[in-house]
């Protein structure tokens, strides 16, 4: 180098940048996840639209004083979306009827806990919905089983008013005439897993209204608009294909393989696909970047992984879903994977040597 | 005649790379232009730090366009031709637009209005007649170089140890807003042609073959038309995809030939040799016409321009009088960028001088390009790994790079980035990762080197311990000689003092 060089002067190159940021990509999560909502709500009820409030205004205040202790730019920090796509969700996981003191207690430690604690966007080992929502599971089992019957098949449904939802969500009291006990349903998945427990079959089972062509009534509806959203997401270029593709083959493949070997006690791969949040996690949750591998085969073992753990949890764990358990024990598995999936640089492989 | 090597018109599109907005048609508007001659030159002599020239005229001497003005030391014989007529004024450091914006000793000559060429320009035709040796040494002194932006020296890359299969004419001009080679190639596809058929003959090379990008219709109907009329033999067209960056040299031979350049290898490893087809222009220019290397075609673009084109311009020529041939600037706020805008610079004046690696200049508005956003925490989304084309892992790498630890970078091999910019590009968080890792290259150098010497030191520091035991070895073992003769001298020892042997007891 000769002496007389001095630092560039104007910006580095490239001088030109794709206009996709990332509080535009979260805002596209947020859009993508809207035709969804609006089959979770004709299905069950408005609850999830104050779940979906509750949990968003919880998540932006403890993302605001977390910021703020931690001395770091507010308005640069809030405007990502971030803690907005966590707390949408954190509630779509959650029951419609759910007291809103442990609606925001998720938000709270997933926002806390799960994802500033380790650094702040970017930073965290953990999808912070899914850990939000598995601290809760373990606090409050009762309170997140209680899940509404769908609209139709019930013969005697009586949606509960916008009002009675509030005053559920927020007082915990219900109107006169209505019990919890009464209103509440276990989820398909819940109801497959005790009966398998009482010796029955999964045809006998199945009887039950709650359940619809592949899998629960109006959860079929609701996990064709989450593929819809999330093929809109993989269009757009947001997700890519590998970790859906692993989640749904995962589950698949195991469903399948028991289905065919006893399909009296193993439902169908439709029915795995179209109950719980297997389509949500697909597309929506185990695609959180942060959280995942960062190498493209890395996106499809981790996904892989997700799907297969689900299906084992479902099936022999003792919680009808096995989403959030799946997705937290592979985010432990992400460096790991991380290390031994890396691609061979340019002119470093074996075939140049 | 028929392609020596058959590609497919329609290739495979590669995994890596990103598709930006062209802004190619903003430039290609009519052809190529000749701007007047400059009122003053500055010709740089050290425009890469590894190559430094001795000017060989002094401030007072009148030159004539085409002398050689400098030499480059060494057996090469590489030299610089004056691009003007006219006298030397000073030779003196000034401001050069490449990379690193440094300033670089130029001969600054002052243009007599006139261009008379000097005696040694003559048509050196037919080039078939002149040895391998010959046609080498002759490009030498025409000084020219790699125009594609490298600046090496094309004889020194003609000159190859080991057999060459196969000469790579790029024309793949993958950057954004750049038009000078697929211009040259529209309109003068015969001297590409000729060019490369010299350069085949100075290689002892058989196969070339000239890239194209799938974006670029017209050029390669103009050099398969001009292939037709020809009766150079060898010479194909390859179309490869129009992605960035296609051009890119290790990017355009896996694309051609599918293998690799091994890291920290060059092309000629795998017996290829890669030229700008502008350079191959440029040799045969030299041969059919005598013209040395004293100008080149630059691509005057950008919003901000009046009338965007191309132009053959003097080297050493003002930026600001190859503006004013363009038409001047549109608007008074304008940003000047040397090269496209994945990996050009952004210079600070007009008053630095065309080089031979200025392939195209940028006129901007100040709503063109991308304004500096802040940096976002990386959000680890492998957007840049899916698109580097080196299949880095931009993500990781930042880490180590904000570290500060270089056996990392190290371990994930950053010496293969080749800057093209296309991690910053795809980035939602607007991280600049190019600037890091050219910064962490520079810092890999230092490293090696410390490595280098703390090993040497370990080594020298071993050996000494090494050598310390075996002393203390010596010593030790020097006194307790064989012990049977021990045994021997004590016996006669006391058969000496006439008492009775120790050991009988």
């Amino acid at each position: 180098m000769t002496d007389h060089r001095s630092a560039s002067p104007g910006p580095h190159a490239p001088h030109i940048r794709t206009p996709v940021g990332v509080a535009l990509i979260m805002r596209r999560v947020l859009y993508a996840l809207a035709p969804a909502l609006v089959a979770y709500v004709w299905f069950f009820g408005f609850g999830i639209v104050f779940n979906i409030i509750i949990a968003v205004v919880a998540a932006l205040v403890t993302e605001t004083v977390c910021l703020r202790v931690r001395g770091q730019e507010l308005p640069v920090f809030l405007g990502d979306y971030s803690a907005v796509v966590t707390g949408v969700l954190l509630a779509f996981a959650l029951p419609p009827l759910t007291p809103w003191w442990i609606t925001a207690l998720g938000s709270v430690f997933a926002i806390a806990v799960a994802k500033q604690a380790y650094g702040g966007v970017g930073n965290n080992l953990f999808n912070p919905a899914m850990a939000g929502y598995v601290a809760l599971l373990v606090s409050f089992p009762e309170q997140l089983t209680n899940w509404l019957p769908p609209r139709m098949g019930d013969l005697d449904y009586e949606p509960l008013s916008l009002l009675a939802s509030l005053q559920f969500t927020l007082t915990g009291a219900l109107p006169a005439g209505f019990s919890l006990d009464a209103i509440a349903r276990a989820t398909p998945l819940d109801l497959m897993q005790n009966e398998l427990g009482q010796m029955r079959t999964v045809e006998e089972i199945r009887g039950s209204f709650l359940f619809g062509d592949f899998g629960g009534r109006g959860w079929e509806w609701i996990g064709n608009f989450i593929a819809l959203g999330g093929f809109w997401l993989l269009t757009r270029g947001i997700i890519r294909w590998h970790i859906p593709v692993g989640v749904l083959s995962g589950l698949l493949v195991c469903a399948t393989v028991f289905f065919l070997i006893d399909s009296g006690i193993h439902p169908s791969p439709g029915f795995h696909l179209f109950s719980g949040g297997a389509l949500l996690c697909a597309f929506f949750i185990a695609t959180d970047p942060v959280s995942a591998p960062s190498t493209e085969r890395g996106r499809l073992i981790f996904g892989v992984g997700i799907g297969v753990l689900t299906y084992v949890i479902r099936s022999w764990g003792s919680y009808p879903d096995g989403i959030a358990f799946a997705v937290l024990l592979m985010n432990l598995a992400v460096p790991l994977i991380d290390r031994y999936t890396q691609p061979t640089v340019y002119g470093t492989g074996a075939s140049n040597r | 005649m028929s392609a020596p090597l058959s590609y497919d018109p329609q290739p495979p599109r590669p995994a890596w790379g990103v598709r930006v907005e062209p802004h190619k048609a903003l430039s290609m508007g009519q052809g190529i232009r000749i701007a007047p001659l400059p009122r003053q030159v500055r010709v740089p002599l050290d425009l890469t730090a590894m190559r430094v020239a001795e000017a060989i005229v002094a401030p007072g001497d009148s030159i004539l366009t085409g002398q050689v003005i400098a030499r480059f030391p060494g057996p090469g014989g590489n030299a610089i031709c004056a691009p003007v007529t006219g006298r030397v004024r000073d030779i003196a450091p000034c401001p050069v637009p490449v990379a690193g914006n440094y300033q670089a000793r130029c001969i600054s000559i002052d243009t007599a209005g006139e261009d008379r060429w000097s005696e040694d320009c003559k048509p050196l035709e037919p080039a078939g007649s002149l040895s391998r040796e010959n046609l080498q040494a002759r490009i030498a002194r025409a000084g020219i170089v790699g125009l594609g932006g490298a600046l090496f020296p094309t004889a020194d890359k003609l000159r190859t140890r080991t057999p060459v299969n196969l000469l790579i004419l790029n024309g793949a001009e993958c950057e954004p807003y750049i038009t000078c080679d697929e211009m040259l190639m529209r309109d003068r596809p015969e001297r590409v042609i000729h060019g490369a058929a010299i350069m085949l003959r100075a290689l002892g090379a058989r196969q070339a073959v000239i890239a194209v990008e799938s974006d670029m219709p017209e050029a390669r109907l103009a050099l398969k038309a001009a292939l037709a009329e020809t009766d150079e033999p060898g010479i194909g067209v390859a179309v490869v995809t129009a992605k960035y960056p296609a051009g890119g040299e290790r990017q355009l031979i896996e694309l051609l030939t599918g293998q690799e350049v091994p890291l920290g290898g060059l092309p000629g490893d795998l017996g290829i040799v890669c030229q700008n087809v502008a350079t191959a222009a440029a040799v045969s220019d030299l041969f059919r016409q005598g013209r040395p290397l004293i100008s080149r075609i630059v691509t005057v673009t950008g919003n901000g321009i009046g009338q965007p084109g191309n132009f053959e311009v003097r080297l050493g020529t003002p930026l600001r009088e190859l503006i004013a041939a363009a038409g001047g600037y549109a608007q008074p706020d304008c940003q000047l960028y040397m090269g496209g805008p994945m990996m050009g610079i952004a210079l600070d004046s007009d008053e630095l001088p065309v080089t031979e690696a200025s392939n195209c200049l940028i006129v901007s508005t100040p709503e063109e390009m991308a304004a500096p956003r802040p940096e976002f925490p990386c959000i680890r989304c492998g957007e840049c790994s899916r698109v580097c084309p080196a299949r880095l892992m931009p993500q990781d790498l930042l880490i180590a790079c904000m570290a500060g630890d270089a056996e990392r970078q190290a371990a994930l091999q950053v010496d293969a980035c080749i800057e093209c910019g296309c991690c910053d590009y795809v980035c939602p968080s607007q991280i600049a990762l190019t600037a890091r890792f050219v910064q962490a290259k520079a810092q890999q150098r230092h490293w090696r080197l410390d490595q280098a010497r703390a090993a040497e030191a370990r080594e020298r520091s071993d050996a000494h311990a090494r050598r310390q035991a075996e002393r203390a070895a010596q010593y030790a073992d020097g006194p307790k000689a064989d012990p049977a003769s021990g045994e021997q001298a004590m016996k006669d020892l006391m058969a000496r003092l006439g008492q009775r042997d120790p050991t009988d007891d």
